[in-house]
């Protein structure tokens, strides 16, 4: 017991006596952090809306229908006509406890407020169903002339109860916005009656899609008679039956095992549609994770590494009073361990109260996710997450410097700088910033391969950011998104880039400070041989610049091509379909990346060139 | 307190650096002038502290006084900016410092040739320079070796060797022989007894007297100030080790 607190007390007075890198280390550990539980929270909190609507709507298990004629190839809907005697044999099917309609469907053009829409018009009584009763959220149920509209398409097309809307030329009144259970929200709408979601074919040339085939069609409920009137004639209609079974969880083996002419979709595949704009933000933010990770553990590295270095003499006082090689690196460990802990802590509460902008599903559900709370799952994943990149970056620091002589570490002789002779010789040709810019980079080889590491993946999460922006910007329909998805999406995405960035900025100052302390010797003793102070610091900013350039060019090629076709692989996307953004945003990035990380390091570079030359040649004798 | 030449290579006038203010303030060095001819060896003596290392690095322009002003061949260099000072050092001043201070990853030839590339002399001319420097100190031979395969006395060579890249005007060392044991001290002795000879200016500080008794004038500090001046006659000439007590 002593000995933990003897390690604790000795971490904490550390950490408190270099609170800046304390600072750092929080921050780059909390970011990462943050970001995990954002992933992992948005993951628990999905299916929240849909399982509250299903409850409050009761939610059919299996959803059939029926219609009237094929669909052209490629497009879903009805397969082939098929009766209304199957649907009611369907109901008696055993394991079904319950069915609400046939209900009569009809294709339809929706005008409200100058936009038009199509729609899939369901026939519904006035009197409540047993299953799939759309829950109201506005207004009143149906009745004659009035239209009550599912509720993410109302909000999509910017329509409320009392606004007047037409059908096929007809007038009709919204008197009520309902969510279902039978239907992912708009525009994931299962097809009824033959029709397309996301991006249509003939879009490129204007063309739309096939006659007779609906285009990311929203739901509206009318009464039967309504929908009757609204069908050309009575053969038209299609038809769509909610079974409500014994065994819920079995409604994909009831469809497996009645499958025949009659296309059904278990609940479980509703679900997984109407939680797919979670599942893509959740993927988002887990890809932004690991790139924060990886990011974190670059920023550790370094700074670890630095303090390793001052903290050789400590290391040699610790052995000399009789401390092991075991609580020497348990000290050390132990400081990284509590920052671990601490940013971890500090990730769950920013990640959970971040959430909340992150997880509403949009109207087409019953009931916010609100404030997710955070599982056990969750919050172990996400400690173990952060003690793992603090460990990771520590471990063999912490090791050597434990296994290090005491008299060696007493004498405090500083790391040896690496030597590699061909830089050296190629920086000889160079004018003086670049000479001594090549060899400053050359000395720390480690740390210059995780700046090239650090920006490498920056540029890399940019690039699909880019991507992915593009693709919502170009088609926003594309991904089955309506605006208010691709309005959350957007904002996914920007949660991610703020902290990509701002991590990256943390790096590329850390890393150059870390190399501005690890140069005050050979930079004062390059001014006191003729150097001037402006070279100097110039010297410093370009060692950070030109891995910052080669990393860049990496980040685009191949980081940023592999890590797309890593999320296509992970999300099942169709990378071919997203545009990729124009050459010159690509080709800007590098110059864009170059500058931005010059901008960063100058302050840091100028500061380390300022101090005066005889005060750091002298601090080399101590 | 000095006795001037006629055309000094380097000269100063009430030199004074100050440190801390209030009853803290301590005065590193106080109202020194000083007239250093072309091809004078000079030793500064004194106790540790005194100041001779600071009135050094005011010399060489590497820090700043708190007054009075200093010239390098006839040009102020104590007002000027950091850029020209930088530049000033490049071609006017060598330093030898008493830790070596040489880039432990480059060569004994690397590590000489720098300042000649930081001046902007092609790198071939550099290397050829660096390169007859390290056979004049005697290292032709370890001229591709790292500093940390080298002696004391051979680093202390190659830092001569590379104060001597640009051909300065004057050549100031800190404790050169500070670090090193009696037979490197011997070698760095008679490395600058053949600087003196070819008509290099040194400035030498020293707390040790044998040291200094090689030099053509001494001169002794305390508290930051000159309280002795003595010119020598023997200088470096002779038997420069039996001199100085080295050698029997």
């Amino acid at each position: 017991m002593g000995r933990l607190l003897l390690v604790g007390r000795l971490a904490v007075r550390d950490l408190r006596r270099r609170r800046t890198e304390t600072a750092l280390l929080l921050l780059a550990i909390m970011a990462a952090a943050t970001t995990l539980t954002l992933g992992l929270v948005l993951r628990d909190a999905a299916g929240d809306p849909y399982h509250s609507t299903r409850a409050a709507t009761g939610g059919p298990d299996v959803v059939a229908s029926v219609g009237r004629t094929a669909g052209p190839p490629g497009v879903s809907g009805p397969a082939e006509p098929a009766g209304l005697a199957e649907l009611a044999e369907l109901a008696g099917a055993p394991g079904v406890v319950d069915h609400g309609g046939p209900y009569p469907v009809t294709a339809a053009r929706l005008q409200a407020s100058g936009r038009t829409s199509d729609v899939q018009a369901v026939g519904r009584d006035a009197a409540p169903a047993p299953v799939d009763q759309p829950e109201l959220l506005q207004g009143s149920w149906v009745g004659d002339g009035g239209v009550v509209l599912e509720a993410a398409f109302a909000d999509a097309i910017e329509a409320r109860v009392g606004d007047p809307v037409t059908l096929d030329g007809r007038s009709f009144e919204v008197v009520g916005v309902a969510v279902t259970a039978a239907m992912p929200p708009y525009p994931k709408a299962s097809c009824i009656v033959p029709c397309m979601n996301g991006a249509v074919p003939g879009d490129e040339a204007d063309t739309g899609p096939p006659a007779g085939v609906l285009r990311n069609p929203g739901l509206v409920w009318l009464t039967r008679a309504d929908v009757r009137s609204l069908a050309p004639d009575p053969d038209s209609l299609a038809h769509v039956m909610n079974l409500k079974l014994a065994d819920p969880d079995g409604a994909r083996a009831f469809v497996e095992a009645n499958r025949g002419a009659i296309p059904m979709q278990p609940w479980q595949d509703i679900l997984d549609d109407a939680t797919e704009l979670a599942g893509d933000s959740q993927i988002l933010l887990l890809i932004g994770a690991w790139l924060l990770g990886l990011l974190a553990v670059a920023s550790l590295s370094v700074l670890v590494g630095g303090r390793m270095a001052d903290q050789t003499r400590r290391v040699g006082l610790l052995k000399a009073v009789g401390g092991t090689p075991g609580l020497v690196a348990a000290v050390l460990l132990a400081e990284y361990v509590l920052v671990a802990v601490v940013a971890a802590a500090a990730g769950l509460t920013a990640g959970s109260l971040t959430a909340p902008l992150l997880t509403d599903s949009g109207a087409g559900l019953v009931g916010s996710a609100g404030t997710p709370s955070i599982t056990m799952s969750t919050a172990g994943l996400v400690i173990a997450a952060a003690l793992g990149v603090a460990v990771v970056a520590t471990a063999v620091p912490a090791l050597r410097a434990a296994r290090s002589s005491t008299v060696g570490a007493l004498t405090d002789s500083a790391r040896p700088p690496r030597r590699v002779g061909w830089l050296i010789a190629i920086s000889a040709r160079l004018p003086v910033p670049l000479l001594l810019a090549l060899r400053v980079a050359a000395r720390r080889p480690r740390r210059a391969v995780l700046a090239v590491a650090s920006i490498a993946i920056t540029v890399s999460g940019v690039y699909v950011l880019l991507v992915l922006n593009a693709f919502l910007a170009a088609q926003p329909l594309a991904g089955g998104y309506g605006d208010a998805q691709v309005e959350l999406l957007r904002r996914v995405l920007l949660v991610v880039t703020v902290v990509l960035l701002s991590l990256a900025a943390v790096n590329a100052v850390v890393i150059t400070w870390a190399t501005v302390l690890d140069n005050r010797h050979s930079s004062a003793l390059a001014r006191a041989l003729g150097a001037t102070p402006r070279e100097v610091s110039t010297a410093l900013a370009a060692a950070q610049v030109l891995p910052a350039l080669a990393g860049a060019v990496l980040g685009v090629f191949p980081g940023g091509y592999a890590l797309f076709a890593a999320v296509n692989a992970t999300t099942g996307g169709d990378g071919g379909r997203a545009p990729l953004p124009p050459p010159w945003q690509l080709l800007a990035v590098v110059p864009a990346t170059v500058l931005v990380v010059a901008a960063l390091t100058a302050v840091p570079a100028r500061l380390g060139a300022r101090r005066p030359a005889a005060e750091s040649l002298q601090a080399g004798l101590s | 307190m000095s006795n001037a030449a006629d055309t000094p290579v380097l000269r100063a006038r009430g030199l004074r650096k100050e440190h801390g203010e209030g009853e803290g303030l301590v005065r590193a060095v106080d109202e020194v002038d000083l007239d250093i001819g072309a091809g004078e060896t000079v030793a500064i003596m004194g106790p540790s502290g005194c100041g001779k290392s600071t009135l050094l690095h005011l010399l060489g322009g590497l820090e700043r006084p708190s007054g009075g002003q200093v010239w390098l061949n006839g040009r102020r260099i104590d007002d000027i900016g950091e850029k020209d000072l930088a530049r000033m050092r490049r071609t006017g001043i060598g330093f030898v410092f008493q830790s070596f201070h040489l880039m432990e990853e480059l060569t004994a030839v690397e590590n000489v040739e720098l300042p000649a590339l930081l001046a902007g002399r092609s790198p071939r001319a550099a290397r050829r320079r660096a390169e007859e420097l390290l056979e004049r100190v005697g290292l032709a031979g370890r001229a591709r070796f790292l500093p940390s395969a080298l002696s004391g006395g051979q680093r202390q060579r190659v830092a001569v060797a590379r104060a001597l890249s640009n051909e300065p005007s004057v050549v100031l060392a800190d404790e050169p022989t500070g670090n090193l044991d009696s037979a490197a001290t011997l070698d760095v002795l008679q490395l600058f007894e053949g600087l003196h000879g070819s008509g290099q200016t040194l400035v030498i500080v020293t707390h040790d007297a044998r040291i200094a008794a090689t030099a053509d004038r001494m001169i002794s500090m305390r508290d930051g100030a000159f309280v002795d001046e003595t010119w020598l006659t023997g200088g470096t000439t002779g038997q420069l080790g039996a001199l100085i007590g080295l050698e029997d």
